[in-house]
């Protein structure tokens, strides 16, 4: 291919990207407002809210804990040559307030929460489970996507929160007890340097985002699946690789909006 | 339109890409009628349940069920209208997060505010007139082919719908399972004063329950009548199709655009050894 012929290529793939675009956009604004629909269920929202995030605790709870543990060590490492370890506490606040805690949460949502709900909606529309509530006059937006995308918007936050906590532990484990940081020191210096504003809760904003956008991408690429086994599975992987790209990406642009 | 007409099809156009799936169809449905459309696999018959159904918008043409226009209605007409439809589907379609109880209740529970008794006496009557009264606590995955139909089957009818579609119902199904689904279907229909749409191409059976029967070839209808003046046609198409004969006007071999030695390179090499 000459760099000539890149040109209508690139231009084709622009035009054939901007309806679908606008198709998953409308799908989003559509499942969001159907919590005013007849069909939307509170016990669907609440099976939902159980499924992403109490059955993720163990998985934020574990990778947490390790988040904290490397940060711990990394920070005391990176901050005896400077003879200020006492900002240690502070190191590991900021970095799992501001940036990993949202990023990985929604990273490791994607990853297991999300997944599940593409193959789940998916799997639905090649067992024509949704055509079947179409014709049964039941809105699928309304049963099926939209208690999923408001317990991902619910329960991203949440998962982020406990993430925040258990790496902070996990930090103080390895600064205090295994390298030697004076506790006093560890807290205070993290209580007089983390805000609750300008912090913990755009933090927490962040992970609202990212799990809107985890759910969004998850829930359009089932919905818009081929109905065939092979379709399942690769809306599954576009689901994955797109929503972890998308928050990424999500995170320079909330970054510099929000810290900067 | 005839008074007694619940379903009228004029000249309906229907395409998927290049290629015409439905190419003109004329068809009327009689109220009250179990009407077979019959046609090879492939030929557009789900589609065109489709199209009666709404899910679908023809190209050209209209569709009248019940005297109004699926294709022109709001979504939250068409949802009303609906409400009036029941559909079996070829794989059941069963809810598989729900057990077999729960399926039948759904549509009941999400359009009425029904007691717990009345909605658990209509669920179970219609599980009864299906025969799986005793298995209404079992899940979808714990159920055989042909009960996961009687189950779909009883989801259909649950709201007493007038009009109801039937897509393959004895595909893949045992003897005994499709004659107890065409028994039912018969049944109900007369039952519950309905109109059964059943799209198949088992003739058998399909024939032994219906009062009137198209047979859909080519994107069109080719042949319409009873059972035994659908037996009787002289139209080569049909007479290929209900006698199952590998080879007639549909050929056995599919129609290539390119000959597979063009597609391999090989036509210059045969030429040169001849």
């Amino acid at each position: 291919m000459s760099a000539l012929d890149f040109i209508p290529e690139l231009g084709h793939r622009v035009r054939e990207s901007v309806p679908r675009l606008g198709a998953a956009t409308r799908f989003l604004v559509l499942g969001l407002g159907r919590p005013f629909h007849r069909h939307f269920s509170i016990q669907q929202w609440l099976r939902q809210v159980y499924g992403f995030g109490v059955l993720s605790l163990a998985l934020m709870v574990v990778a947490a804990f390790f988040t904290g543990m490397v940060l711990g060590f990394q920070g005391y490492y990176a901050l005896v040559r400077f003879g200020a370890t006492s900002a240690l506490g502070t190191l590991v606040a900021l970095s799992l307030l501001r940036e990993l805690g949202p990023v990985l949460t929604a990273l490791l949502f994607a990853g297991r929460a999300g997944s599940a709900l593409t193959a789940e909606i998916a799997t639905m529309k090649a067992t024509e489970q949704l055509s079947a509530m179409e014709m049964m006059a039941v809105d699928p937006l309304a049963w099926v996507v939209a208690p999923r995308l408001w317990a991902a918007v619910f329960t991203v936050p949440i998962l982020c929160v406990i993430f925040d906590l258990v790496g902070i532990f996990g930090g103080y484990l390895i600064a205090v007890p295994v390298l030697g940081v004076d506790s006093g020191t560890f807290w205070s210096q993290m209580q007089s340097n983390v805000s609750f504003r300008g912090d913990i809760l755009n933090g927490l904003f962040k992970a609202l985002c990212f799990g809107l956008v985890v759910a969004w991408i998850a829930a359009w690429q089932g919905y818009s699946a081929q109905p065939t086994a092979e379709g399942v599975g690769n809306a599954t992987t576009r689901s994955v690789v797109a929503a972890s790209l998308a928050v990424l990406g999500l995170d320079f642009i909330l970054t510099a909006l929000l810290f900067s | 339109m005839a008074a007694s007409d619940l379903i009228e099809i004029e000249q309906l156009r229907f395409s998927r890409g290049s290629h015409r799936v439905l190419d003109g169809v004329d068809l009327r449905v009689r109220q009250g009628a179990v009407v077979a459309v019959l046609g090879a696999s492939g030929g557009g018959k789900t589609t065109l349940l489709n199209l009666m159904a709404g899910t679908l918008r023809p190209d050209a043409g209209s569709i009248r069920v019940q005297g109004r226009e699926p294709a022109k209605l709001r979504r939250s007409e068409l949802f009303a209208l609906r409400r009036s439809m029941g559909m079996l589907f070829q794989h059941s379609a069963l809810f598989t997060d729900l057990s077999v109880f729960e399926n039948v209740a759904f549509p009941l529970r999400r359009h009425f505010r029904l007691p717990e008794t009345l909605l658990r006496k209509l669920v179970l009557m219609k599980l009864e007139a299906v025969g799986l009264r005793g298995a209404a606590t079992l899940r979808p995955g714990e159920l055989s082919g042909g009960m996961g139909r009687r189950v779909a089957l009883a989801r259909a009818v649950v709201m007493d719908p007038i009009l109801i579609f039937y897509d393959e119902p004895f595909t893949g199904l045992d003897p005994i399972s499709v004659g107890i689904i065409a028994t039912l279907i018969r049944r109900l229909n007369d039952a519950l004063g309905a109109t059964s749409i059943v799209v198949s191409h088992d003739v058998g059976e399909t024939f032994s329950i219906a009062d009137y029967g198209f047979i859909l070839a080519g994107g069109k209808i080719i042949a319409q009548g009873t059972p035994a003046e659908l037996r009787a046609s002289e139209s080569p198409l049909a007479q290929q199709f209900l006698g199952g004969r590998p080879d007639g006007p549909v050929p056995f071999h599919y129609p290539s655009a390119q000959s597979f030695l063009e597609a391999m390179g090989l036509k210059r090499w045969e030429a040169g050894r001849s």
